[in-house]
């Protein structure tokens, strides 16, 4: 069966997925099954199958999972923000429109994506502008993390890790020989010559920045990890990112103890049912609040519809529940089992994508295919880790499912840009 | 570069491995923990949305029913006040709940057990509970505790059943409290400090010396063990030495060899006191186990609001084989006893249901918002604890109390009572705890009872057997 095939009877299941998940949503808060949920998973098979037909023409060789995972997830996402809230809903399913829309623009634009190698320093300074941008505006929850457009927010950290991802892959490209090469052995570590060292000790001075302007531990996490995974995979030694590990520990650390509101995130983490911690703005009720969500889910949820999310006065049990926490919910409703099927799936896809970089023949390729795996497996680490526990909560989306614009659009991007290096990739000589 | 790709993804592989690990712990390992931390409130949140079923009387007077609030939440409220404050208890999002409101919790949300848990699943949860109806019979209470109320200092309690089937027609307790608007700032501990303990549940939880109603289990011992009959003489002298001491009759009466029937209407101390002694204490406490004494009372209640009557040291019950009791002193209501009215209704109801003690209960059945009887609740046997004829034995003795005895009061006209009145003397303050246990009428009971005042002036013949009598006449009629 060729590629497209394949790629198109995957999408039926997924397309089922979200017609049962409105059909149960709707069952749960009106007692009667409208023919609204056929409605709307016609209409997301139908979108699904438009991209899928332009996947056909345009990359015919392209990976066949990829597109219907996303969708998948997409999908999913769509009926748990439904059931959290009707209007959100309807902006997401915008937004994935436009996203899919951003996602043909990408392939047909960007066809030579080795186009971006040319452009990469202003690739890179672009993308460290937008992410300052965000200090202009005023702190959520302490960090800077968001900009207001007009009456849409736009967060430049989802776009950010694009720019960064592809700057880094054609930046090591170019240097990777002489970095190793030039490697000397020092107290035996393998350091790289201080020549080459030297861009690399801008991008930790980066990243450490962004902690100190954005002050998010997350995003930081994110950018810094991706950069590690890329120096890794570029040189072979596994020395270079260790010692990259310690400086971002060290500077972690650092700022954990110095900035007033890394340090509340890291102390909620530690003792999130500390009473005072507990009653604090900005304590730890919102990492509470998440465990309890879970443990009310247990091995199978409590259902679809069926998680408490409102007080009876009308104020909000989970905080974001649509955004940060929204991995907490679909716990509380779909249980470990619901959970652990949303993990696997981003599992996947990390396959897929590691699979592209693999069969990519050219070293900007692979990197490139890497490094957007990479920062896309530490998103969903950063934030499904968060929520769980096993490091402190930050505000990122978990993507395609989380609410946000900017997330399912540069999402979108990223997903267009692994298609189109495995298209080139596969494609018969 | 392929090499460094694939053991990347071995460590993409290992973190997530970290959050399916972490994800079990919170979802399943830890659930239980934190579904029970001090501050999740969302259990009890969910449970507030619930229209809680009703509670109803025999009578369908309505003790309890939830009103809704704003928000969607609903509030319970208690019609009758305070007069059953201690049977049906409360339901409160803040305090907790108990009682009957507690006990029976999970039909009154409407929780199934099986198979009709998965449905209730499926269809997304049920959002109104079953109503509950009760045993009890306003009438008769409400004259109980008026009663307990105007006596000595006012606290005390009664427990009324129905022998056949265990049904308990009265459970009051003097002082009581209002249970609306219970979750008030500041009211419940306001009632928890009180010195009068209006919270606390005389009827179950209380730890009264019983006095001279325990000779009822002495006698059944005697009878039952073949030991002795009714007519069997023993000296009634006054100053006899139990246990290595000299023990006084009341007003220091003397009595000489006096048959047993005798011994049990002028509750002469000196015959049941060797009674018990040669009974000795493994055959007394196969008797007091039999009828309940010595594990919580089997009531649909809460386990912390029963308590277990026996002889007690330093708070903790002793073993019916215990060096420490002195069974002689014991047999006649003293030692180290402590009952609870409950339990002394209960020895009554076994010899007015011919020996047999049925289980006592409040829960009469349980019916779903469609009508469908969910549970019925029946009457179900504790077990024998004497032969037929002990039983009719020691209920005639009894009915010679009411009769010529201690326990005239307790009379009424037309209807024979047995019964057996009891006084103690109480450290704690200038009256006595004043007793009467009774079943009427003799021949084909219809209800056995306890009556107990703390602290009052008088005789349990001339204080509690009156209050006896105007609740049996209450629920006699």
């Amino acid at each position: 069966m060729s590629a497209r095939n394949r790629e198109l009877f995957a999408l039926i299941p997924a397309s089922l997925l979200v017609t049962g998940g409105f059909a149960a949503v709707f069952i749960q808060q009106s007692a009667q099954l409208s023919n609204v949920s056929l409605t709307y998973g016609a209409l997301f098979l139908g979108l699904c199958l438009g991209a899928h037909l332009f996947l056909r023409v345009a990359l015919p060789y392209a990976d066949p999972y990829l597109f219907p995972l996303m969708a998948l997830l997409a999908g999913f996402g769509l009926v748990v923000i439904y059931r959290i809230d009707e209007k959100l809903a309807r902006e997401q399913a915008q937004w994935f429109v436009i996203g899919l829309v951003l996602f043909v623009a990408t392939i047909v634009f960007l066809r030579d994506y080795r186009l971006l190698e040319r452009y990469r320093y202003l690739i890179a300074s672009a993308s460290i502008a937008i992410l300052l941008l965000p200090r202009i505006g005023s702190p959520v929850n302490g960090a800077y993390l968001a900009v207001q457009l007009g009456p849409i927010q736009f967060q430049p950290a989802e776009f950010g890790k694009l720019g960064i991802v592809i700057f880094l892959a054609s930046y090591l490209r170019d240097t990777r020989q002489l970095l190793v090469q030039g490697a000397r052995r020092f107290l035996g570590l393998t350091l790289p010559p201080l020549k080459h060292f030297g861009p690399l000790l801008v991008v930790w001075g980066l990243a450490m920045l962004m902690l100190l302007v954005i002050r998010d531990l997350g995003s930081s996490v994110m950018f810094f990890g991706a950069f590690l995974a890329l120096l890794y995979v570029a040189t072979n030694r596994l020395s270079f990112p260790l010692v990259g590990f310690v400086l971002f520990a060290i500077g972690a650390w650092y700022f954990g103890t110095h900035i007033g509101h890394i340090h509340a995130r890291i102390e909620a983490w530690q003792d999130p049912f500390n009473r005072h911690l507990y009653d604090q703005v900005g304590g730890s009720y919102q990492i509470a609040q998440s465990l309890f969500a879970q443990a009310d889910g247990g091995m199978f949820g409590t259902g679809f519809g069926q998680s408490l999310l409102g007080l009876p006065g009308g104020g909000v049990i989970l905080p974001a529940a649509h955004t940060d926490l929204i991995y907490a919910v679909i716990t509380n409703e779909l249980g470990l089992v619901g959970a652990c099927a949303v993990l696997l799936t981003y599992l996947l896809i990390c396959e897929r994508g590691f699979k592209i970089a693999l069969l990519a023949r050219d070293s900007f390729s692979k990197l490139l295919a890497t490094g957007l795996t990479s920062v896309f497996a530490l998103q969903v680490f950063v934030i499904v880790g968060g929520v769980t526990k096993v490091i402190p909560l930050t505000g990122v989306t978990l993507p395609f499912i989380s609410y946000g614009g900017s997330s399912i659009l540069a999402n979108f991007v990223l997903l267009a840009l692994l298609l189109l290096v495995s298209d080139r990739a596969r494609r018969p000589a | 570069m392929n090499a460094p790709i694939i053991r990347l993804f071995g460590l993409v592989v290992v973190l997530f491995t970290v959050l399916v690990v972490f994800a079990s712990r919170w979802a399943v390992f830890d659930a239980k923990s934190l579904n029970d931390n001090a501050l999740n409130k969302r259990g009890v949140l969910e449970a507030a949305k619930i229209d809680r079923g009703v509670i109803r009387a025999g009578d369908g007077t309505v003790l309890a029913r939830s009103v809704k609030q704003q928000g969607g939440v609903y509030q319970r409220t208690y019609p009758t006040g305070e007069l059953f404050s201690h049977a049906i208890g409360y339901s409160f999002t803040d305090i907790g709940q108990a009682g009957l409101e507690r006990f029976y919790n999970d039909p009154l949300i409407g929780k199934r057990q099986g198979i009709d848990s998965l449905f209730d699943q499926l269809s997304g949860g049920r959002k109104q509970g079953d109503d509950l109806s009760v045993t009890l019979d306003p009438n008769a209470q409400r004259i109980a505790t008026n009663a307990l109320r105007s006596t000595g200092d006012g606290h005390g309690a009664v427990v009324a059943m129905d022998p056949h089937t265990g049904a308990i027609k009265v459970m009051a307790s003097t002082p009581g409290y209002d249970p609306n608007n219970l979750d008030r700032p500041g009211r419940f501990a306001a009632l928890n400090r009180d010195s009068g303990s209006p919270v606390f549940n005389r009827a179950t939880q209380s730890s009264y010396p019983p006095g001279s109603t325990f000779k009822v289990v002495t006698a059944i011992a005697a009878i039952d063990s073949g030991r002795y009959t009714q007519d069997s003489t023993v000296s009634g002298q006054n100053g006899k030495v139990i246990s290595g001491v000299p023990l006084q009759n009341d007003n220091g009466e003397s009595f000489g060899a006096i048959p047993l029937t005798e011994a049990l209407t002028n509750s002469v101390n000196t015959v049941w006191a060797e009674v018990a002694e040669t009974l000795g204490k493994s055959t007394m406490g196969r008797y007091m186990t039999r009828l309940g004494f010595y594990s919580k009372p089997p009531l649909d209640y809460p386990a912390d609001q029963r308590l277990a009557s026996g002889e007690y040291r330093n708070g903790r019950l002793l073993s019916p084989l215990s060096p420490s009791i002195d069974v002689g002193r014991m047999g006649i209501g003293q030692d180290l006893l402590a009952v609870t009215p409950l339990q002394m209704a209960m020895v009554a109801s076994a010899v007015a249901n011919n020996g047999v003690l049925v289980r006592p209960h409040m829960g009469s059945r349980v019916v779903d918002p469609d009508g469908r009887v969910r549970d019925d609740i029946r009457p179900q046997e504790e077990g024998r604890v004497m032969r037929p004829s002990t039983a009719k034995t020691v209920g005639s003795m009894m009915s010679q109390v009411v009769k010529e005895g201690t326990g005239t009061a307790a009379a009424l006209s037309g209807i024979e009572v047995a019964g057996k009145t009891g006084t103690a003397e109480k450290n704690q303050c200038s009256g006595n705890q004043t007793w009467f246990i009774a079943f009427a009428p003799v021949t084909n009971p219809k209800i056995a009872i306890a009556v107990t005042n703390e602290c009052a002036n008088g005789t349990g013949g001339e204080v509690a057997a009156p209050i006896a009598k105007q609740v049996m006449e209450a629920l006699i009629h």
